[in-house]
C-alpha cells in the first residue's frame, strides 16, 4: 500500500478519513460456531479431505440453486400431467429428467387442493429443499417461525398475507428428519392460456414453503 | 427392511426426554398420530451425530397429528394438521 497522504486530488478533507472504517462483519468478534466452522474447513482440506478448490466450487454450486429452479419444476407440473405425476411420486428423479438437479437429499412434494393447504417447517433446525430453492430466507430459521408454525399455522400465514378458510386443513409438514418437502401450489384461475415461460413467473419462493399462494395473474 | 407399523396404524411418540442429539420434537412426545406413509429406511441420525457412521438403518415414518391433539388449547381450524417424520425407535403402538 503506498502512502496514504499522497493524494493528488483537491479537495479538502477537514475530516480524519484516514481512519475511518465502514463497519464490517469482522469487526466483532467470531462467533464459537464461526471458528469452529472455520476450524473444521481447515482441517478437512489439511488432511486432504477435498481441496479448497472443492469447497469453493460446492459453495458456488450452492449459490446457482434460487427459488427460479423450483418456479420453473412447479410450472411444468402445471402444464404436464405426466410430470406432475412423476414429481409427486420423486421429486428428485423427476427434475432429473428435464436436466434440473435437485441433489441427493430425497425432496417430496405436497399438493396444495381445495380441501388442503400445506406449508413446510423445521422445528429442530432449519432443514430445507435448498436443492431447489437455494438457502433458505432468514425467517425460515428463525426460532419464532419454527415454534409458531406448528402452534399458530394460521396466525404465521395471516402475517404473510395468507387468509384461508376454516374449511380447509391445514396441514404443517415438519422436516425433521432425511426428508425435504416442497409445496405443489394449486395453478390459479385464469392462466389457461398461459404456458410454462409465463406461468413460473408467478410461483414465487413463499408460495413453495407454503406461506402464501401464487402471484394472481391479473394483479402481479 | 420390515416394519412394525404399517401406513393408517395408531401410534404414540415415545415420552422420553434422552439428553443429547433427539430427532422426536418435544411438542411430540407422547402424542398419539397416525402414520400416513413410510418413507424407507435410513441411518439412525442419533448415532450418525456421534461418528458411528455404520449406525443401524430404521425405517422411517410421516405420522400426521390432529393439532387440537397436539395443542389442547388449539384455537386455528378443527381440521388443522401436523405431519412430522419419525424413526421407528420414537414409535410405540396406541
Amino acid at each position: 500500500m503506498t502512502n496514504e497522504h499522497e493524494h493528488t486530488h483537491g479537495h479538502d478533507h477537514d475530516h480524519d478519513h484516514d481512519r475511518t472504517f465502514q463497519p464490517d462483519i469482522e469487526d466483532s468478534p467470531f462467533t464459537h460456531y464461526q471458528v469452529m466452522a472455520e476450524a473444521l474447513g481447515e482441517l478437512l482440506i489439511d488432511k486432504g479431505i477435498f481441496s479448497a478448490d472443492d469447497l469453493r466450487r460446492q459453495i458456488e454450486h450452492l449459490d446457482t440453486r434460487t427459488p427460479a429452479l423450483g418456479a420453473d419444476v412447479i410450472a411444468r407440473a402445471w402444464t404436464d400431467p405426466d410430470f406432475k405425476a412423476k414429481l409427486m411420486e420423486n421429486v428428485n428423479e423427476a427434475t432429473e429428467s428435464i436436466g434440473v438437479d435437485a441433489g441427493d437429499i430425497p425432496i417430496r412434494a405436497v399438493e396444495n387442493t381445495p380441501e388442503t393447504h400445506n406449508v413446510i417447517v423445521c422445528t429442530l433446525c432449519s432443514c430445507y429443499p435448498r436443492g431447489l430453492l437455494g438457502p433458505p430466507p432468514d425467517w425460515y430459521k428463525s426460532r419464532a417461525y419454527r415454534s409458531r408454525t406448528v402452534r399458530e399455522p394460521r396466525a404465521i400465514l395471516a402475517e404473510f398475507g395468507t387468509n384461508l378458510s376454516d374449511d380447509v386443513e391445514v396441514r404443517v409438514h415438519d422436516s425433521t428428519a432425511d426428508l425435504r418437502y416442497i409445496v405443489l401450489p394449486m395453478r390459479p384461475d385464469g392462466t389457461d392460456g398461459m404456458d410454462a415461460a409465463e406461468l413460473a413467473k408467478l410461483v414465487t419462493r413463499d408460495c413453495l414453503i407454503g406461506v402464501s399462494l401464487p402471484d394472481d395473474p391479473g394483479g402481479a | 427392511m420390515s416394519e412394525r407399523f404399517s401406513v393408517g396404524d395408531r401410534v404414540r411418540v415415545r415420552r422420553a426426554y434422552p439428553p443429547g442429539h433427539v430427532r422426536a420434537p418435544y411438542f411430540t412426545r407422547g402424542k398419539v398420530g397416525e402414520v400416513q406413509a413410510i418413507a424407507g429406511s435410513y441411518r439412525n441420525p442419533e448415532q450418525l451425530a456421534y461418528g458411528i457412521t455404520d449406525a443401524e438403518r430404521l425405517p422411517l415414518y410421516r405420522v400426521i397429528f390432529r393439532q387440537s391433539d397436539l395443542w389442547s388449547d388449539y384455537e386455528g381450524g378443527p381440521k388443522d394438521t401436523t405431519v412430522v417424520d419419525f424413526y421407528e425407535n420414537w414409535l410405540d403402538p396406541a
